[in-house]
């Protein structure tokens, strides 16, 4: 998928994912897409959460190997 | 859609209980919420400029695993809890607890309390510190972080009466 941004969470343990990822969201335009790495398996939820509440599009969510990648949209 | 608020009254002074403040307030913010932590009682040790003097103590509580954050897998999953007794008359015993519980709070990944604090500023999170309290305890002003307001109950049922959220830690 294409994105514009990349954000690396990886390590990083509750909150600091969603406080990254808010900040990389406020470095981008409305509709560019930003790419997060994460490690923290409650992230997952997190990110769903944090999109529901915010209005940004979690336009997916995978895992692999212990590791999650999201793309999320920008409002 | 009107922005979402949420109020903290912060009154834990310790390392541990510094974490749940900061940590919901931060992330308030970065859902939206128009947040404010009103500090107070021990809860003023979280805004001094010195945050050194936050400690986490094992003695007298027993819900505090004590594990160690080096050596291997079947070291680290020990839990060394000692009677009360005992961690009461070694000295040095708290400062020895809270640098290991530091050494794990990095191993973890998870934030310090100085970079969570600075992350809630940041995002404007309002600071409010109880004037009683500063008083009462001795402390000057100048001990405290600066962008930190000054004021009484009714300071923070000013905003905490619009709160969709409102916490007492």
């Amino acid at each position: 998928m294409n994105f514009d941004k990349e954000l690396d969470a990886r390590g990083l343990n509750c909150p600091l994912p969603i406080l990254r990822a808010k900040k990389a969201l406020g470095e981008v335009s409305s509709g560019q897409v930003l790419k997060i790495l994460s490690t923290d398996p409650g992230s997952v939820k997190d990110f769903a959460a944090f999109a529901k509440q915010t209005g940004n599009e979690l336009l997916s969510t995978a895992e692999a190997g212990g590791e999650f990648t999201f793309f999320m949209k920008k409002k | 859609m009107d922005t979402k608020k949420m109020a903290i009254i912060a009154t834990k002074g310790t390392l541990d209980w510094a974490y749940p403040p900061f940590i919901l307030a931060s992330t308030a913010a970065a859902l939206g919420y128009e947040t404010q932590i009103f500090f107070t009682f021990y809860g003023l040790q979280l805004v001094r400029k010195d945050l050194s003097v936050l400690k986490v103590s094992p003695l007298g509580n027993p819900g505090m695993p004590m594990k160690m954050p080096f050596g291997p897998k079947w070291f680290k999953d020990i839990n060394w809890n000692m009677p009360n007794a005992i961690q009461a008359i070694i000295p040095g015993y708290e400062s020895v607890a809270t640098a290991l519980m530091k050494q794990t709070i990095a191993n973890n990944g998870v934030a310090t309390i100085p970079e969570l604090r600075e992350l809630c500023q940041e995002a404007e999170v309002k600071f409010i510190a109880c004037q009683m309290t500063v008083e009462l305890f001795g402390f000057k002003h100048s001990d405290f972080i600066d962008g930190l307001e000054y004021g009484g109950a009714a300071t923070f049922f000013e905003f905490a009466g619009e709160t969709d959220v409102c916490l007492f830690i």
